[in-house]
């Protein structure tokens, strides 16, 4: 059995005193390949993080986190259990509570917080990065570019708002002076999934600690290893222990305490729907904590034939294949208008042939594995469906020979709305492509879902763009684009596609609790 | 850390002034003037000259506004720059200040003769903090989407004015650069900014810093210069869309003036200030006395927050004076370098002439000299701290701005006298009350003509909260999230639509 592979670091000659959990790295343009040689990854960063102190499992249990890429493991890391949990909630609490270090610091030093974990996350951009696609399977470039660009955005967005959350005076009636006053939630669970490990890290982390609260979060149990990596960073940048605790462990165990906890305040949870509806009723069998969710997406691009077809060929393209098609924006569902329908097919499937797939390390890769062999089989199972329920497959439609959890970039035509296909989350490299004629039809069609996470319109026509998008029921709209998420846009889903929004100035109400101070006063106030 | 960060500052004191302070800053680069004509600076504390700086006038702010113009053109790459690398090069220029911070607080000393701890503590940290919170801001300017009635979609964009000039005073001339193009910058706007005659060398100097944080050429310009001169060609100018001043109410009347004769430019002012303190029989005595000291002392009485006007309740009027003639008695005058000095010169002879003939019209007009009241030094501009009692509202002393260490304590009987009298200005920038009482606290704060009350408090600014004057003290406000209102113009997007949705 061959020890666990690992990472050679580029150590950089300029930095005196190297810090004992992090490498530092050359992370200008273009980074340096990586090879996977010497250096195991610091024992340190495989185990619970409470406190800013690393611990072990109470129950002295591990799990392996594999590669997905080639299917070897990478490392084992400790388990946390429902007493972990506790002990993180504990910490959390300590951190958080009236007096303390964090409650009482100024909002703006809670932004030069973050602000510096930016920082180290840019220093340490090409490790996170490798990492990242060691551990999910996702090209290296994207999470280079992707995954860390967008991580150390948020972090910076959310640096700027700390002193920016403004409550108002109210002209309430009579001798009475109103204010209100945003206040930290408290302890707020996180549970994070397993496709953009770390951006879904700052996406929970970043508004949470900008209004002041206290963090347990669980990365998913396949990918571990960048969330615990963030937490040597998030002690280097200075933030006092319990603000941000690290559970890593699996959902059944650690996410349902989470869930569940008498003492956690707020839980967000990014997964599948399914979950989603098991973390708010756990949520309201204990404290009614808060909650907000994002979950699954099934969702429409509409494409109409006065729309530049190249660009939307490869938007929606882009749209259903990106990160292996795991993602909860994937563009599963392609209308397009009947005029236009055989070229836009043509020019998807010539441009689907042409995905490289390969080693994720490798930079001319754009196409990785899948994260595991459950949702390999399940992905491969809903494409069976699709060509038994009478759907065209195009191209694709299999797995990549000799190469474990890799899947061809497929495309089926002459979808219907009733098919598998069309309805369920597949969750990988799956585009659907269907035929619509008239404007009120496909917005029908689209609407004909449990779902509302995204959609996207194409075309030319302005008309056209304002009443689809109003039309739509989605969280976000993408007009002749695709994926275009940035920090400072709300993101969130209609219907059973979540509950709240993340991101923008929106995130901060879902971690804020608002109070109202009215005072009596002897007279009226002159206006 | 107040002894290491003297030596600190001394060791930097020693050395030679960056010669970059020297000149004309435009377009990222340094240039002579175009008359050829210098001015000396000088260090207040000792009369003597520091060194001669390039002089701006009319040519020179032509050439500074060609260059923002064109930095503000639609396809520059401050226009085309994403919102958040915006904030990104405010925030690099706050990690220089902070670098730089010893060099910066020992040149702000020397040149306007306050304390060097004040300038460390005070200006450097105020303007750290100020291009930190703008550039937090610049990815957050948030039009809105509006529901029209009728078949249309209406949206909103808050988008730069354009080419913003801006003059700034020589009391805080760190802060106040700050206070200007922390947010004109977040916004997207180009600045050409004009330092006080008597302190262009730490503004001369964030030129070298904005340089290196990487903001495009043009972005800011620099012109140290004269007020009737250069100045005036920024008010009067048909190139620039906005005009920052702060200063005095008589030069922000001429400002305003020019404006509306040349282009109708926006304008922003921040003027001179009376500032009335009232202090409550209830009040935490100690801290009422010891932040009234402050109030009206601080940075030698060169502030336009200055608390100039003390009401005392009559039940402790007597013990307040002897309290605050105390106080003041102990308050330490001398060398900016020397930590012990809570109190450096004033900025200038004319300065020192101006005060010391208010604190003669004072002692004409009947109030009673407790303490000070002289220039104690044959070397510098000095004032000694001076406290007059039994002040009458209808004195000099009571009525106009000094700008200088003169504390004027007076009597009240009732809340509603006190109001009335507080409000019986044409100024109207600060306020503060001292009271254990909520409801006192409250309706005076609720009556008082000011655009900040300070209650329990004085002085108390932070980036956070809007500032500016009622009446003459100013127009439009700086900082917190309402300060980009000021550097921003709002423009509505109707769009018809082909179907009423909702």
């Amino acid at each position: 059995m061959p020890g666990p592979p690992s990472l050679q670091i580029h150590r950089s000659a300029s930095r005196s005193k190297p810090c004992k959990y992090c490498r530092t790295i050359n992370s200008h343009s273009l980074p340096p390949a990586p090879d996977m040689k010497t250096q195991p990854i610091s024992n340190y960063l495989l185990q619970i993080f409470i406190n800013n102190e690393w611990h072990t499992s109470i129950k002295g249990k591990k799990f392996p986190t594999i590669n997905p890429a080639t299917g070897v493991k990478i490392c084992d890391v400790e388990e946390a259990d429902k007493a972990d949990v506790d002990e993180a909630v504990r910490a959390a609490r300590a951190a958080g509570q009236r007096g303390s270090e964090w409650r009482q610091m100024d909002a703006s030093s809670r932004g030069r917080l973050l602000h510096r974990l930016a920082d180290l996350l840019e220093r340490e951009r090409a490790v996170l990065a490798t990492l990242e696609s060691m551990d999910t399977g996702k090209p290296f470039l994207h999470a280079f570019f992707v995954d860390l660009d967008g991580s150390i955005k948020t972090l910076r967005y959310y640096a700027g708002w700390t002193d920016k959350i403004h409550g108002k005076t109210m002209p309430v009636d009579e001798n009475f002076v109103c204010f209100t006053k945003h206040e930290p939630v408290g302890v707020c669970g996180a549970i994070i999934p397993w496709n953009f490990p770390l951006l879904m890290f700052m996406w929970k982390i970043a508004p949470a600690l900008a209004c002041g609260n206290t963090v347990v979060i669980k990365p998913a149990e396949q990918t571990p290893l960048t969330a615990l990596h963030t937490g040597a960073l998030i002690k280097e940048a200075g933030f006092p222990p319990g603000v941000v605790n690290i559970v890593p462990g699996f959902g059944p165990t650690a996410g349902a305490a989470i869930g569940s906890h008498m003492n956690i305040d707020k839980v967000a949870f990014t997964g599948s729907t399914e979950v989603g509806q098991l973390i708010k009723a756990a949520a309201a069998k204990s404290n009614l904590k808060r909650v907000t969710l994002e979950l699954g997406g099934k969702n429409p691009c509409i494409v109409f034939a006065d729309s530049d077809l190249q660009s939307a060929v490869e938007e929606t393209q882009k749209g259903a294949f990106f990160n292996q098609g795991q993602a909860c924006t994937a563009a599963s569902r392609v209308y397009v208008e009947e005029a236009v329908y055989d070229e836009f097919l043509r020019l998807s499937v010539e441009r689907a042939k042409n995905i490289a797939i390969g080693d994720p390390l490798e930079p001319r890769t754009s196409h990785g594995p899948q994260i595991n062999q459950h949702q390999f089989d399940k992905i491969l199972e809903l494409v069976a469906s699709g060509k038994k329920e009478g759907a065209t497959l195009e191209c694709g439609g299999c797995a990549v020979e000799d190469r474990g959890l890799f899947i061809h970039p497929t495309i089926f035509s002459d979808v219907k709305d009733h098919m598998r296909i069309a309805k369920e989350e597949i969750f990988g490299p799956v585009q659907c492509i269907m035929k619509f004629k008239t404007q009120e039809e496909v917005i029908d069609r689209a609407n004909g879902t449990q779902y509302g996470l995204t959609a996207a319109v194409f075309t030319r026509d302005i008309h056209r763009a304002m009443s689809v998008s109003a039309a739509l029921e989605a969280g976000t709209v993408w007009v002749n684009c695709y994926n275009a998420l940035h920090a400072q846009a709300p993101f969130g889903g209609y219907k059973m596609s979540g509950n709240g929004r993340e991101l923008g100035e929106y995130a901060l109400a879902e971690y804020t609790e608002v109070k109202a101070i009215t005072l009596k006063l002897s007279e009226r106030l002159t206006l | 850390m107040f002894a290491a960060v003297l030596c600190c500052g001394l060791r930097v004191k020693s050395q030679p002034i960056h010669t970059l302070s020297y000149f004309i800053f435009i377009n990222n680069e340094w240039h002579d003037s175009v008359s050829g004509k210098v001015f000396s600076t000088y260090n207040p504390a000792t009369g003597e000259k520091i060194c001669d700086v390039q002089e701006a006038d009319k040519a020179d702010v032509d050439k500074a506004v060609q260059a923002a113009r064109s930095a503000f053109s639609l396809d520059s790459v401050w226009r085309k720059m994403d919102a958040s690398e915006r904030g990104k090069l405010l925030f690099k220029l706050a990690d220089l200040v902070e670098r730089d911070r010893a060099y910066l607080a020992t040149l702000e000393s020397l040149d306007t003769g306050k304390p060097f701890l004040s300038s460390f503590f005070v200006d450097l940290q105020g303007t750290i903090k100020t291009f930190r919170y703008f550039a937090g801001w610049a990815d957050k300017i948030h039009g809105s989407t509006i529901p029209t009635d009728g078949e249309y979609f209406t949206l909103t964009r808050h988008e730069p004015i354009g080419v913003c000039g801006q003059i700034v005073p020589w009391n805080f001339p760190l802060v106040m650069t700050a206070w200007k193009l922390g947010p004109a910058l977040s916004c997207g706007n180009t600045v050409v900014l004009k330092p006080a005659e008597q302190t262009p060398l730490t503004c001369l100097y964030i030129g070298a810093l904005i340089r290196e944080a990487g903001f495009p050429p043009g972005v800011v310009n620099i012109l140290p210069g004269y007020g009737p001169t250069a100045g005036a060609a920024i008010a009067s100018h048909m190139g620039i869309d906005k005009v920052a001043f702060t200063g005095s109410t008589e030069v922000g009347k001429l400002i305003q003036e020019a404006a509306g004769k040349s282009n109708l430019k926006r304008v922003t002012l921040e003027l001179g200030g009376k500032s009335p303190n009232i202090i409550f029989a209830d009040a935490d005595f100690e801290l009422a006395v010891e932040q009234a000291h402050q109030g009206v002392f601080f940075n030698n009485g060169q502030c336009c927050t200055a608390g100039s006007r003390i009401f005392v309740e009559e039940p402790i009027y007597d013990e307040f004076v002897r309290r605050s003639v105390e106080r003041a008695r102990r308050r330490t005058v001398g060398n900016p370098f020397d930590p012990t000095a809570e109190q450096g010169p004033q900025v200038s002879v004319e300065q020192q002439r101006r005060v010391l003939e208010l604190i003669q019209s004072g002692i004409t007009e009947g109030a009673k000299l407790e303490c000070g009241g002289k220039a104690p030094l044959s070397k510098g501009f000095f004032v000694e701290p001076t406290v007059f009692s039994d002040v009458q509202d209808h004195m000099r002393i009571a009525k106009e701005e000094i700008f200088g260490p003169v504390q004027q304590i007076m009597k009240f009987k009732t809340i509603e006298e006190v109001i009335e009298r507080a409000n019986n200005t044409e100024y109207g920038l600060a306020a503060a009350v001292f009271t254990t009482d909520l409801n006192k606290a409250m309706t005076v704060s609720a009556a008082l003509q000011a655009g900040t009350v300070w209650i329990n408090c004085y002085n108390a600014l932070s980036c956070q909260c809007p500032f500016g004057g009622f009446k003459m003290s100013g127009n439009g406000r700086e900082l917190g999230e309402i300060g980009l209102k000021e550097y921003t113009e709002v423009k509505t997007i109707t769009m018809k639509m082909s179907g009423k949705k909702s």
